[in-house]
């Protein structure tokens, strides 16, 4: 048994990879607190798709693939930010526009570089098991800012995401707290990529956080479940990669599907099995 | 006595057309002052500029002489309950807690001073055994209790109040006037606003009849006078006998803009004829509910 679970790791690919998983678990599920609490499911997912352009340009021009990322998915933010602002597009159309813009230019851009490159399909569908040192220093450092900036940012966020009218009362800025938001998400999603992948991100950001809140009543607890059931999925899906030889991020993102349906069905309270028995217990009654 | 809370020529503009147009107030400290008008008047707009959420084209607001922004929590809004995510993972001690976040900042930790502010909010509102429960789970009397608490949380020099009786049953309106009563005792200035005249003119002190600009301010005997009620809700005023009845339920202008205000102004309001009574018609009718 003992055997069976330190099998995988003995390969220092494989230690990275589980290193990178696991930071990536952690850093979309906290930040994805927000993301369910906020409606921001679509937003995600569009930001992911919309570093696309920026990796290709990264690819053509041979600079780093993450480095293209990050300044894609920070201009796209500050895009909706902008476009959303003065109100006179609706936020979801914004994120439409800018999402399938971004999303063309990328292949635009990919198909024009002639062949596709394997280092372009792993961006798409992730690719952990080719995470590098390098790598895994970038995703560290990014990661554990990310999580810094939520820890410090606590109360403006649950402010700025609950009742902005308090905020603004009580003289806080809430729309530039909103702005720190979606750049946090842009670099989480970038953080992300190597690991899940741009079309798999959105999943990873929104399913641990949905889970949690059938789970908890209060934020902190909510977040703190999340970040468990994140990391779990992420050294789960690893090891049913690895056994079963298939794709590592679909692998990690259908284990936190998995805990979701879990959740959804026998939450205490919430699940769908315990309200069919309150339901019962009270007809009867 | 000295005015506390001073609004000063307060201009707000929509689009061009004026929400509020050179509205002045000067209301003594601790007064209890209900703001009437009719849809659109620029009730909620009044409030919102007066915590900073609008920025007027022209006027000020002065507390103690001061503009609100440069004091901590002088002033505490309650706005109506349709602006908050029920759903959200935060239970009822979290909501109250938020009032003290003004003094908090970003990271200082609530010290015993915020608990005890927080724990005599929920006392003051009864609803302290609710304290951990998740506010999705309250019902609709006990969750604007839990935005009042916050607001006192705050400890503010003047308390907003916009629509507070509207949605709310016979007993929970007069648990709240009760508060409103209790408040006198911390000399906390209030403003209410509401479109139940006969609150207003039995309740207040002070009343305040809005239509984008100021109507009448005074005592309530001499601010709901026929003319000023005409002045004010136009053809909307019915006088039947010794009783005004006011028709809210067919707005034909929505001047608030902000696209709040579309919930609250369906129904009859009712008011004593002032002007009537004084008169010598009263049939015993007067501020009772039209049929």
């Amino acid at each position: 048994m003992i055997d069976w679970l330190t099998e995988p790791f003995a390969l220092a690919f494989m230690q990275r990879a589980l290193v990178a998983a696991v930071i990536v678990g952690l850093v979309c599920s906290v930040l994805g607190c927000y993301v369910v609490l906020r409606s921001m499911a679509f937003l995600g997912d569009a930001l992911a798709h919309a570093v696309l352009p920026g990796i290709a340009l990264a690819y053509l021009a041979g600079v780093d693939l993450l480095l293209g990322a990050l300044v894609t998915a920070l201009l796209v933010a500050l895009g909706i930010g902008f476009l959303t602002r003065h109100g006179t597009v609706r936020e979801d159309t914004a994120i439409g526009i800018l999402f399938a813009a971004a999303l063309s230019l990328g292949v635009l851009l990919i198909s024009s570089a002639g062949s596709y490159a394997t280092d372009l399909t792993h961006i798409l569908f992730g690719d952990v098991l080719g995470v590098s040192t390098t790598d895994l220093w970038l995703t560290g450092g990014l990661a554990a800012g990310v999580l810094l900036a939520v820890a410090l940012l606590y109360r403006e966020l649950l402010l700025a995401s609950f009742d902005p009218v308090l905020a603004h009362t009580l003289g806080r800025r809430p729309r530039l707290v909103l702005l720190a938001l979606l750049l946090l998400l842009a670099l989480t999603i970038v953080v992300s990529l190597q690991t899940v992948g741009v079309g798999l991100v959105a999943a990873l950001l929104v399913t641990p956080g949905a889970t949690a809140s059938l789970l908890t009543r209060r934020l902190p607890a909510m977040m703190a479940v999340a970040a468990a059931i994140g990391v779990a999925s992420s050294v789960v899906g690893l090891y049913l990669s690895y056994y079963l030889d298939v794709a590592s991020g679909a692998a990690i993102v259908l284990t936190a599907t998995a805990a979701f349906v879990v959740a959804f069905f026998f939450a205490p309270r919430r699940g769908l099995v315990w309200r069919r028995l309150g339901e019962t217990r009270a007809a009867r009654a | 006595m000295k005015a506390m809370l001073v609004v000063e020529g307060l201009t707000v503009r929509y689009d061009g057309s004026a929400a509020l147009d050179d509205v002045s107030l000067e209301v003594p400290h601790g007064a209890q002052v209900a703001i009437v008008g009719p849809n659109g008047a620029g009730k909620s707009t009044l409030f919102k500029a007066m915590v900073g959420l609008l920025r007027p084209q022209r006027g000020r607001v002065l507390v103690h002489g001061r503009a609100p922004g440069d004091q901590t929590d002088p002033v505490a809004y309650v706005p109506q309950r349709e602006e908050i995510d029920w759903r959200f993972p935060v239970t009822v001690a979290d909501v109250v807690m938020m009032g003290r976040f003004g003094r908090l900042g970003a990271l200082r930790r609530p010290q015993a001073a915020d608990r005890e502010a927080v724990a005599k909010a929920l006392d003051e509102l009864s609803i302290a055994h609710l304290a951990r429960r998740p506010i999705g789970e309250l019902s609709g009397g006990q969750q604007q209790r839990v935005f009042l608490a916050r607001a006192l949380a705050q400890e503010p020099h003047v308390l907003l109040l916009d629509e507070p009786f509207t949605g709310v049953d016979a007993t929970a309106k007069e648990a709240l006037l009760g508060l409103l009563e209790a408040l006198r005792a911390d000399d906390i200035t209030v403003l209410v606003s509401t479109h139940d005249m006969n609150t207003a003119a039995t309740r207040f002190e002070l009343a305040a009849l809005l239509n984008r600009r100021l109507v009448a301010y005074g005592a309530p005997d001499a601010v709901f006078t026929r003319e000023h009620i005409g002045a004010a809700y136009g053809g909307q005023a019915l006088f039947v006998g010794g009783a005004v009845v006011v028709d809210q339920c067919c707005p034909g202008h929505e001047g608030d803009g902000a696209g709040h205000d579309h919930a609250e102004h369906h129904g009859h309001g009712v008011a004593p004829d002032r002007a009537g009574s004084n008169g010598g018609h009263g049939h015993g009718t007067a501020g009772r509910r039209a049929p």
